[in-house]
């Protein structure tokens, strides 16, 4: 797990749990009902690299917990969230020190939607944000860039349409000087040309050296815009394939499941998978994918596997068969 | 914004019928409960005069009671006298009512608008300390003390206060030293400052517990929404995070609470006045009802009703104006959340 | 997770302190009671003792024990305290039901009527009702009542309303099940746990109430030994430096109140572990 030279962020082995206390409450029906405390496993031994001027899409279907890294990255999760594995940024460290720091400054969250915004302050202060200088000139310029009309910044977030928001929350990680943007979700009800215009600005901003962080469960526009692709499964990242290998077919593609996700695209056949994506709290002990996997071998079941390169990309899969 | 002075006076509208319904509705209950008495307010005005009078003075003072009409009649002859203004003669102070109403309601609304104030400030900065902390040890012991003292009497409240700060301290004045009621003429305004203090203070600390309990459980709930998750995520720290979004989210809904509780703060006013002989309309419809001043009581629970309805509109008309926002809140809170 | 056994959880242990709590105040209320007339008699000799071993509150004025002054008047606000919310969670049950269960203009009716109580404070609606008893018990007890329904009321209108919306209550009409059948089989049995933590929650506030209302005169005869009573006679010799007299007897009501209180929230977090959390 040696530091690669030049990498903008590297995420190996993080995993994150949640404590949280259980009531047990169809289980024990006497008196004496148990307050059980467990421990929720979110995200286990994810692995992720972001080299400056890519586009990284981590993808995958909804409820595997992709928004919480966006979050661990950060160093905002809840208090009872507990945070173990290795995050570096710039060759650094991230200490939580090192994240308060880094924060709104080298790393801009873009979120999910207009609920993200403070409901009773003017779009325009909120852009600009708590750090002073007010930087409202390049606010202006940004909404202009954007097509936003005039009145846009005396509007509150309920008097945004949902293209405006979502051209209002890309603005609030361009008006910093951040050199790494997690957008989060940032495409649902956009309408298809707002969705182009905004992966093309981020597309834009990789260009130039930044890089980004796109958190999406819609694989088409991954493939499209990404230059990499992390496919995410219960909490996890179990590939980091390029975009290209999505392309070329699942003969490209190195782990199962992301095989599957290839068959399960409506151009490629619309073929389901077999069975369910496993929930936090009753992850299974080897491969998350173990279950399902038409692959499986006893082996699968017992460990966890490593990390491995294979064709310039990474995969957690042990099997051989296909490379 | 013409959308907003739309919205408010519709609301005003609305609230207005409303609370003359209500107002309606609580003459007649008190016209009922009173008359329902076996206090014969006529005869607790004869004992007023100290005098013999005479069958035809006597007769005319039923007269002017309506004592001889049917109770229906004699209910709309009062509520038509009370529409023009006219609440009748106090039998304890021998003025109009609407004259002991009026100079005592001055010293009331200086004692409730003091109290109100402070327990408004007091209670909205310690909830603000609560949610801030929220389950550190500053928290858990004003919480504690917020529950212990809405447990506290406001009566016994003012009894230690008097002991402590007047009797033992000497700080401040004993104010029972007269009879409950009827000072108040001859005071200065230095000394009528000097004796509202205390009242104030008793009063505000009776009542600030609600205030920074909701404003503490409002600003918790900031702090869980997802826009002080995005305000982190940009680097706000905590206090900034207070006070970009913190008081801009809960200021509105906490005065509106505190418009809304003139009930409460009546209520207290009238304990409180008696304790400190303070000579507002609390000690005044208290000496009422005891002595069978009808139109006094009917007078004061009138005016009692007209003061907390006009608080009750207030609150209505603030969130009336914040409404639009928090509507937009809730539109925001469907279009999905953070995992 | 620690490897350690806890034999008593969280819930036994509520509902331990419950018992314990209740067990108290039953003692505190019974030892009121029995109490006898003698024991609270007058003596000149004894009058304005401070606090000692024979008199653990000291005397009054009267030379009158304080300590057993107090815990008399103490049953005799429990007793009012008691009665009143009952009456109150009586009132509350029945216009919560009618204005779920009843027409739009009965709900309507229920809102305004509630609106109504609350527009006039109520130390004031107390004092009228208790004077158009002619002050003393009675009024005292409806005056309380009929001022603290209200939020239960509510609360039982929010329950009744969530209830008819569950399925097996729309099977069971469907199945012809007439209106009163569904109340008496579905709605009551759900609102019993409901009911009694209003009951206890209203309690404190009754006796604060009751408390305030002697102290102003409008509650029971002045021979009662209540609390609020002893108050208001404490505060006549209050510069003469009998504090215990003011202190004490209020510091009593006070943690009965504040333990009625806890034993409401306890009792509380038994039937609905999830609303205890807040």
């Amino acid at each position: 797990m040696e530091q690669k030279n030049g990498t903008l962020l590297e995420i190996h082995d993080l995993s994150v749990s949640f404590r949280m206390y259980d009531y047990d409450e169809f289980r024990h029906n006497d008196i004496r009902r148990r307050l059980k405390q467990t421990d929720l496993q979110v995200i286990s031994d994810l692995h992720l690299i972001v080299n400056p001027g890519e586009i990284v899409a981590v993808a995958g279907s909804s409820g595997s917990g992709k928004s919480l890294l966006a979050s661990a990255i950060l160093g905002i999760l809840p208090d009872n969230a507990t945070v173990r594995g290795h995050l570096h940024y710039k060759g650094e460290e991230m200490t939580a020190a090192r994240q308060r720091q880094l924060r709104g400054t080298e790393i801009a969250l873009v979120p999910q939607s207009v609920a993200f915004l403070d409901p009773l302050m003017k779009v325009g202060a909120q852009v600009d944000g708590h750090r002073r200088p007010r930087q409202t000139e390049r606010r202006k310029s940004l909404f202009q860039r954007f097509g936003l009309p005039d009145k846009t910044p005396q509007l509150y977030p309920f008097q945004l349409s949902g293209g405006m928001a979502r051209r209002v929350l890309v603005s609030t990680a361009l008006i910093s000087e951040a050199q790494l943007i997690i957008a989060d979700e940032p495409t649902p009800g956009m309408s298809l040309n707002q969705a182009l215009e905004a992966l093309r600005l981020f597309r834009e901003m990789a260009d130039e050296g930044k890089a980004v962080i796109l958190i999406t469960h819609d694989i088409d526009l991954a493939i499209e815009f990404a230059d990499r692709v992390a496919v995410f499964y219960a909490g996890t990242t179990v590939e980091t394939a390029f975009a290209s290998d999505f392309k070329s077919g699942p003969d490209a593609l190195r782990h199962p499941y992301s095989k599957a996700l290839w068959n399960a695209l409506p151009q490629n056949g619309f073929l389901p998978i077999e069975g369910f994506q496993p929930y936090a709290g009753n992850l299974p002990g080897g491969c998350l994918f173990a279950p399902r996997c038409p692959y499986k071998t006893p082996q699968c079941i017992a460990e966890i596997p490593p990390i491995r390169e294979v064709r310039g990309g990474e995969v957690r899969c042990q099997h051989e068969m296909n490379f | 914004m013409n959308e907003a002075l739309k919205r408010i006076v519709r609301v005003f509208f609305t609230y207005s019928v409303r609370t003359i319904s209500l107002l309606l509705a609580v003459s007649a209950i008190s016209f009922v409960l009173v008359n329902a008495s076996p206090i014969n307010p006529v005869q607790q005005y004869i004992i007023g005069f100290g005098t013999a009078v005479s069958p035809q003075q006597r007769a005319e003072i039923e007269d002017y009671w309506g004592v001889n009409e049917p109770p229906i009649e004699r209910y709309f002859s009062w509520l038509s006298e009370v529409l023009h203004g006219n609440l009748g003669e106090s039998a304890l102070y021998r003025r109009p009512v609407a004259a002991v109403i009026g100079e005592r309601f001055w010293n009331s609304l200086a004692l409730m608008l003091c109290a109100w104030l402070l327990s408004g400030v007091i209670g909205f900065g310690l909830g603000c300390v609560m949610g801030m902390y929220q389950d550190r040890w500053a928290d858990k012991i004003i919480k504690k003390c917020c529950y212990i003292l809405s447990s506290v009497p406001t009566f016994w409240l003012g009894l230690v206060f008097l002991l402590v700060f007047s009797v033992w301290l000497k700080w401040f004045p004993i104010g029972f030293s007269a009879p409950i009621g009827v000072r108040g003429e001859d005071v200065t305004f230095g000394q009528r400052l000097y004796h509202l203090i205390l009242p104030a203070f008793t009063l505000s600390l009776a009542s600030f517990s609600n205030i920074a309990l909701h404003t503490r459980q409002k600003l918790i709930d900031v702090f869980n929404s997802e826009y002080v998750l995005f305000a982190r995520a940009r680097g706000e720290g905590k206090w900034t995070i207070l006070c970009r979004h913190g008081l801009r989210n809960i200021l509105f809904p906490a005065l509106t609470l505190q418009f809304a509780s003139f009930a409460e703060l009546f209520g207290g006013s009238v304990m409180a006045e008696n304790v400190f002989s303070y000579p507002g309309l609390g000690s005044a419809v208290s000496a009422a009802g005891l002595n069978g001043d009808v139109p006094l009581l009917l007078g004061i629970t009138l005016f009692s009703a007209l003061f907390v309805s006009a608080g009750n509109m207030i609150a209505n008309l603030l969130y009336g104006v914040i409404n639009p926002q928090v509507r937009a809140f809730a539109e925001a809170g469907r279009n999905g959340g953070f995992v | 997770m620690k490897g350690q056994h806890r034999f008593i959880n969280r819930r036994t242990k509520v509902v331990i302190w419950t018992v314990i709590l209740a067990i108290v105040l039953i003692f505190v209320y019974m030892f009121g009671i029995l109490i006898p007339d003698e024991a609270v008699a007058g003596s000149f000799l004894n009058a304005k003792l401070p606090p000692s071993w024979e008199h653990f509150f000291g005397t009054d004025a009267l030379g009158r024990d304080l300590f057993m002054r107090t815990l008399k008047g103490l049953s005799v606000s429990m007793t009012v305290g008691i009665a009143a919310s009952l009456i109150g969670a009586v009132i509350a049950v029945f216009v919560g039901i009618v204005a779920a269960t009843g027409s739009q203009y009965a709900d309507a009716f229920v809102n305004w009527i509630i609106d109504l109580v609350m527009s006039v404070p109520h130390t004031i609606l107390i004092i009228l009702i208790s004077f158009a008893f002619g002050r003393g018990l009675k009024g005292l007890l409806i005056g309380i009542a009929a001022t603290h329904w209200c939020s239960l009321a509510r609360l039982i209108r929010g329950e009744v309303l969530q209830l008819r919306a569950e399925q097996y209550v729309a099977v069971s009409r469907k199945l012809g099940k007439s209106g009163g059948w569904v109340l008496m089989h579905h709605l009551l049995p759900h609102l019993v746990p409901q009911f009694f933590v209003g009951l206890i929650l209203m309690f404190p506030h009754a006796i604060l109430h009751e408390a305030s209302i002697s102290f102003l005169g409008f509650g029971l005869p002045p021979e009662q030994p209540a609390i609020g009573i002893i108050l208001s006679e404490s505060m006549r010799y209050l510069s003469t430096g009998m504090w215990w007299s003011a202190v004490l007897p209020g510091l009593v009501l006070v943690m009965i109140v504040l333990l009625v209180d806890r034993m409401g929230e306890y009792l509380r977090a038994i039937i609905d572990p999830y609303s205890a959390q807040q």
